[in-house]
């Protein structure tokens, strides 16, 4: 069965990165980083793993994973997409930026292309604010994006 | 062979700062990787050492690396420190910034750096603690509170585990100064948290950073390991955040790193008594941290010597959005709003008239042109209904709709809040409709209504628009109602100064609320 194999591949990971790194609770936050960084999301199976772990409740593991916007509960698409919606840069033209990329990468903001290429996120603010409108495309910043910019965008991420 | 200074600050890469050098070592030259001087109208910024001086050109492309060279190309700005935007400047702080590579110990050292926790290690801690004390140093990170008190209180207390907690997890929009120095001066902030584990008795301290700054986490964390030792007993480690705003908030960020929802406590108990892992702990913003350093090498009084009022020393002012000449202005409380938004920074880079500027962050207040003498100074701001907060200044033209940015106030608000009390997370969410249905009520031919009662139960649980209230005039009143409920009635800034950038909005600017225009701005 392809989950259970998920699930103990999954608690395999976990056991070995706690036997490094302990056991305590506020190694928590760490280990869905680096269990995100593996893997790509936090997946449910994963969350019963993580509470035996580090000795916490499911629902204490649940309820830290769904609260931080940047865990994911789903792989993202091949390519991410951070454009960043704060004032600084809709001081820029940032929300005409925003739209048009929805409507150029053929996504909502905060959703993943059916086809799996993009993902793409809002992002509130990565401090390069005299620069915008920003985006983070596979972790590169980006600044000053206008409509070539967003072109060069658009055809990188569909590569 | 020649050597030729570029910046490595995430900002300068995002404007093609890797490429530049990539193409000055491709023809041959030592490329040495600095922080961002911090004006960002000239990045990426390459630096050309001739006779043991740096000559500037900027902004600078790849394809320019021979004109560079032989010094023809149309960009050269000379010495870039008398630059006007630089020449005025106040650094204390940001010295080293865009000077030194940022990952070498012995520049860093060759600068003045570490003289301040020598310093603070010959004496006691009660004289460090007066020191940061007479310094009038108070928190950089929006409150202002006198930092030598909360480390008087973390010193008092007993206890056999206490902590230093850095919080780098600033979020406010318009602000980078956090970014800049962690990436450009790492060492200074090392320091400054060595200090203050003197001071106080701490032998362990975290840097709680935003994921959203992966440049300033990987330089924190490299500057971390090459300083153990410099540093030892003291003990460091990099904490990452999980991109949720409100842990900025120090409750909800010592939450975060003990691996909890980041979810604002209830005070008291203070942190200083009752903080991380219920232990005793000083929390301070990066920038209060790495002023530290200065205030023990230079002493007290050549840093209280500057500013205004009861706001001492030197604020990083960061010049955001749509500003022509944006960056990082570091200089002494007291220069006004005007000086800075059109003097400095020079106006838009639209070229259209300034229309707004928010300061503080997205919970900071906008102001109209018309109270550009307000000087930058905690308590000035606060009595003209603002606050300063991390000192970020963010433009905008006249093509600003300011109904859009209340409401994008109020859905920042219930995207960011915790959850843990009611006026911020329901409040926002109500908000955000009252303000849909201002917009619409503007957008339609405005119709009068009578003013209603009950604002404030209405506000909070009733989303369905009443038909008889739908009017311009019923529903600001509700805006206002809704306000008030969330800035006495919420736990923590987030919920509680959400109501600045909504009700400044709507008092200097009715007339995109669909209210008449005002007359004629008094002077302040």
């Amino acid at each position: 069965m392809k989950q259970d194999k998920a699930v103990d591949e999954a608690t395999r990971l976990i056991e070995d990165w706690t036997r490094v790194h302990g056991r305590t609770r506020d190694r928590l936050l760490p280990l869905l980083h680096w269990l995100q960084e593996e893997i790509g999301y936090v997946d449910d199976p994963a969350v019963p793993a993580i509470a035996r772990a580090l000795n916490l409740s499911r629902a204490d593991v649940h309820g830290v994973v769904t609260f931080y916007h940047d865990f994911r509960r789903a792989p993202a698409g091949r390519h991410v997409v951070k454009l960043c919606r704060a004032e600084s840069c809709q001081a820029r033209g940032g929300a005409a930026m925003e739209a048009e990329a929805t409507a150029r990468l053929g996504v909502a903001m905060g959703e993943t292309r059916r086809d799996g290429q993009v993902t793409l996120e809002p992002v509130y603010c990565l401090g390069l604010c005299a620069i915008g409108p920003n985006a983070l495309v596979d972790g590169r910043p980006i600044a000053r994006i206008d409509a070539a910019a967003l072109e060069r965008i658009v055809q990188e991420v569909s590569a | 062979m020649t050597r030729v200074f570029v910046s490595r600050d995430m900002a300068s890469v995002a404007l093609g700062a890797d490429e530049v050098a990539q193409a000055f070592e491709a023809a041959g030259c030592e490329v040495i990787r600095t922080g961002s001087r911090g004006l960002f109208s000239i990045e990426p910024l390459v630096e050309v050492e001739q006779n043991g001086a740096r000559v500037g050109f900027g902004p600078v492309e790849p394809g320019d690396v021979a004109a560079v060279l032989d010094g023809s190309h149309a960009a050269r700005l000379g010495d870039v420190s008398a630059l006007p935007f630089f020449a005025g400047q106040q650094r204390f702080t940001f010295a080293r910034c865009g000077v030194i590579d940022p990952l070498c110990p012995e520049d860093y050292a060759a600068h003045g750096g570490w003289r301040g926790l020598d310093a603070a290690r010959a004496i006691p801690p009660q004289a460090v603690v007066d020191a940061v004390k007479a310094s009038g140093l108070r928190g950089r990170g929006g409150a202002g509170f006198p930092t030598g008190i909360k480390w008087q209180t973390v010193l008092d207390a007993v206890s056999d585990a206490k902590f230093i907690v850095c919080n780098a997890d600033e979020g406010d929009s318009g602000t980078f100064a956090d970014r800049m120095l962690m990436e450009g001066d790492p060492f200074c902030l090392i320091e400054g948290m060595a200090i203050a584990g003197h001071a106080v008795g701490a032998d362990h301290g975290y840097v709680y950073i935003r994921s959203e700054y992966p440049f300033a986490i990987a330089t924190m964390r490299e500057a971390i390991t090459m300083s153990a030792e410099r540093i030892a007993p003291f003990a460091l480690e990099v904490r990452v955040g999980a991109g949720a705003y409100v842990c900025g908030e120090e409750t909800a960020l010592l939450d975060s790193i003990e691996g909890k929802r980041g979810q604002v406590r209830a005070k008291p108990p203070l942190p200083a008594l009752a903080g991380l892992f219920g232990q005793p702990t000083v929390i301070n913003n990066v920038l209060s941290l790495a002023a530290v350093p200065f205030i023990l090498s230079e002493g007290a009084e050549a840093y209280a010597a500057v500013g205004f009022g009861r706001s001492r020393g030197t604020m990083p002012v960061q010049l955001a959005g749509n500003v022509k000449h944006g960056g990082l202005y570091e200089i002494g409380f007291g220069i006004t709003l005007g000086e800075l938004v059109n003097g400095i920074g020079g106006g838009t880079a639209s070229g259209r008239p300034v229309r707004a500027v928010q300061v503080g962050g997205p919970l900071g207040a906008y102001f109209p042109p018309s109270m550009f003498n307000l000087p930058f100074d905690y308590e000035a701001f606060a009595q003209a209904g603002g606050l300063i907060g991390h000192a970020g200044i963010t433009v905008f033209d006249d093509s600003v709709d300011m109904a859009h940015m209340a409401r994008f106030a109020m859905e920042f608000c219930s995207v960011e809040s915790c959850g843990k009390c009611t006026p911020c997370r329901i409040g926002s969410t109500r908000g955000v409709e009252v303000m849909d249905r201002i917009i619409a009520a503007r957008d339609a031919q405005p119709v009068a209504t009578e003013r209603v009662g009950g604002g404030l139960a209405k506000a909070l649980y009733s989303c369905a628009p009443d038909r008889n209230d739908s009017g311009l005039e019923p529903q600001t009143a509700l805006l206002r109602d809704l306000c008030d409920t969330m800035k006495y009635g919420s736990l923590c800034a987030l919920g509680g100064f959400t109501p600045y950038p909504v009700l400044s909005a709507l008092d200097h600017f009715p007339e995109d609320f669909g209210a008449p225009a005002p007359v004629k701005e008094a002077a302040a």
